[in-house]
């Protein structure tokens, strides 16, 4: 029961937590804060992904939220390196 | 010659090692199975990739780590507190960020990696820039009076114990 | 299910991940210097998410079918939050959109971005006329 709760918690509080990440990526004002965005975004639907898989009660979210967390990660670098040099792989 | 056959079979046995330990996670059930093949990978990887990686990372002393360990999750626990507090309840006017300057004692960049991660991850800093010749650390803080005093601190609890591992 | 003691367990994990990472995208939106807005969500964020993680270990053991693999995001995480701080905090300074300068390296000349930025000079502004 106390679970329930706090997943309902956890649900809310990720999802409010996404929405006011999407209104920074938006706002900007820089590639930088959009850069950071992202990387949180990316960082909270891993967050989601383990709570639908909590909620559900499965393991199948497991390598989905593994493969998110890998690619935000790698895009995040990508697009600062891209910022930063013009190029991507020298 | 022995010693020089099993160093160019196990080029780095610690990637050896968490290899094998990742690919039992990833199995997530224990068993023979997952064992045996984390095992022929953890030798196959390192030795495919060896050409690519010629130096091996030289930790003196790997027990040290496990002390550092339990300071940086302290470290990290007690500083998201602390940065949730400013974060929520701190005006942005009265918020005082400021540059902090590491000059360096350590040399490897194992060392210094670990130095710059540690740093992100703990107390209201974040690493963001080495210089040219790698003898400086660029911190930024986000709260603080006294950047002097947030060097010392960080050339104090983290350097100190990471030259003791590294070096 | 009883409220045992690995029940409130779960439960803390879920409402402390919960909590912090809301802390994170709170204070990406609150702070005003995009330095101070890189520390929110690298710290807050990682160790919110961290522990909704260490609640589903705790969840799956509860359930009677053990799985540890999250172990994995968590430590994946934790080795990643800090470079890709390092690379956004690189892309302010490359920017130059921090308010206050930077101060002298301690023993060298510059920094490495800055350093980086003085040796291709003439490439920067064809890339800004391709973008």
């Amino acid at each position: 029961m106390i679970v329930t709760y706090a997943l309902i918690f956890a649900f809310a509080a990720v999802s409010l937590s996404l929405l006011l990440t999407m209104i920074r990526l938006v706002k900007g004002p820089r590639s930088g804060d959009r850069i950071l965005a992202l990387d949180t975004l990316s960082i909270n639907a891993v967050a989601l992904i383990i709570l639908v898989g909590i909620a559900g009660a499965t393991q199948i979210y497991f390598e989905a939220a593994i493969i998110i967390a890998m690619l935000g990660f790698v895009s995040t670098v990508a697009v600062a390196r891209f910022v930063l040099r013009g190029d991507i792989i020298e | 010659m022995a010693t020089r056959f099993v160093q160019r079979l196990f080029p780095h046995p610690l990637l050896s090692v968490a290899l094998v330990i990742i690919w039992q996670l990833l199995a997530n059930e224990p068993s023979i199975n997952s064992l045996v093949f984390g095992a022929i990978l953890g030798v196959l990887l390192p030795f495919a990739t060896a050409a690519y990686w010629p130096n091996r990372p030289q930790v003196t002393r790997p027990w040290m780590l496990i002390p550092y360990g339990l300071v940086v999750a302290w470290d990290i626990i007690t500083a998201n507190i602390t940065v949730a507090l400013i974060v929520l309840f701190k005006p942005n006017r009265n918020i005082r960020s400021a540059w902090v300057n590491v000059p360096l004692d350590i040399r490897t960049p194992e060392a210094i990696t670990a130095l710059a991660g540690t740093i992100t991850l703990t107390p209201g800093t974040v690493s963001v820039d080495l210089s040219d010749e790698g003898h400086a650390l660029l911190v930024h803080a986000l709260h603080t009076d006294d950047p002097e005093a947030v060097a010392r601190k960080i050339k104090h609890r983290y350097e100190r114990r990471l030259k003791e591992i590294f070096e | 299910m009883s409220h045992g003691i690995l029940d409130i367990a779960i439960a803390a994990a879920l409402v402390i991940g919960g909590l912090f990472t809301l802390v994170g995208s709170i204070g990406l939106l609150k702070l005003e210097a995009p330095m101070a807005r890189l520390h929110a969500p690298t710290k807050a964020s990682t160790l919110g998410v961290g522990s909704i993680l260490l609640a589903s270990v705790l969840y799956a053991y509860a359930s009677g079918a053990p799985s540890y693999h999250e172990l994995l995001i968590i430590a994946f995480l934790f080795m990643t939050a800090p470079v890709s701080a390092y690379f956004i905090g690189k892309v302010h300074i490359h920017l130059g959109q921090n308010r206050k300068p930077l101060p002298k390296p301690a023993r060298d000349r510059l920094w490495a971005t800055e350093a980086k930025r003085e040796e291709d000079t003439p490439s920067v502004p064809e890339m800004k006329a391709d973008a």
